[in-house]
């Protein structure tokens, strides 16, 4: 066994672990903090498969924006120590039944599939390269989805402040109070 | 960087960290747990997206912008979720879906 599989296989565990028991743990902060690993082993992946850029973008982003976005809207919403009730078991066994059965036709599918790949030289993915992708309207050019995606964040932006804001009768009630 | 491991491995990993999301999405009852099992699912599409990227079509670059703009969107839908789960918490106080089943007051 090469470096190179020690090391897929010990990311491979570590994510099927730690999805696990994100979806299964009955404290909702430990729930966060197991897909914060989750999140981290991927960019490992990621830096395997030798995509540096985009594994920074997922550790700065994923691990380190929406993992706290989400942990500080856990401890606005629910108690530090609260736990959930468990499951139902029938709620659970047919959630399983289902999970499992998509899952094996899955692995069954991708295993029988022949994939042929290209014999054409690999691009070397650097920042050049990718500037150049998003900005130019040619053959490889990005430049229509990286606008459409601009336009989404200024709208999600605006969409969560006007929707997290307090509601128009409260700002009455304390100007009334101030008179 | 990748020697000696088929696609197929990062696909059926990707394949396991999909549905143990919908796993999730189908038996949890807070929103927030909900709103961590999309997050499992749309990762593991983007793991899908690069592996076949690099393994089958490395001189281009189709898998790597999709992933980054999954990434992007994936943020602004977390955003905008948080946004309504603190907005239904100020309303209802709690963030249990089966507890809240009122469109509009």
């Amino acid at each position: 066994m090469t470096t190179n599989q020690l090391m897929f296989v010990l990311f491979a565990a570590m994510i099927v672990v730690f999805s696990i028991l994100t979806v299964t743990s009955h404290k909702i902060l430990r729930a966060a903090v197991y897909l914060l690993f989750v999140l981290v082993s991927t960019a490992g992946l990621y830096f395997m498969l030798n995509y540096q850029f985009l594994a920074a973008v997922q550790l700065t982003l994923y691990a380190g924006g929406i993992v706290v976005l989400i942990i500080f809207s856990i401890l606005l919403t629910s108690h530090i120590n609260q736990k959930f009730e468990p499951v139902g078991w029938k709620k659970s066994l047919f959630s399983a039944l289902a999970v499992i059965t998509g899952a094996f036709l899955s692995i069954i599918t991708i295993l029988d599939y022949k994939f042929s790949a290209t014999t054409e030289a690999a691009k070397e993915v650097d920042m050049r390269l990718i500037g150049k992708s998003l900005l130019s309207v040619g053959n490889d050019g990005y430049v229509l989805p990286f606008e459409v995606i601009s336009v989404l964040l200024l709208a999600a932006m605006v969409a969560a402040i006007v929707i997290a804001k307090k509601g128009a009768p409260k700002k009455s009630e304390s100007q009334t109070l101030n008179q | 960087m990748n020697a000696g491991i088929p696609l197929q491995y990062f696909l059926i990993l990707a394949t396991i960290m999909f549905f143990v999301g919908v796993y999730g999405f189908l038996t949890r009852r807070n929103l927030i747990t909900i709103l961590m099992s999309v997050e499992l699912i749309l990762n593991s599409v983007n793991i899908n997206f690069l592996a076949f990227n690099r393994y089958l079509f490395p001189h281009k670059l189709e898998g790597f912008f999709f992933s980054l703009f999954v990434i992007a969107v994936a943020a602004s839908e977390a955003a905008v979720a948080i946004a309504i789960i603190i907005n239904i918490y100020r309303r209802f106080t709690t963030i249990n879906v089966e507890d809240v089943n009122m469109m509009k007051f």
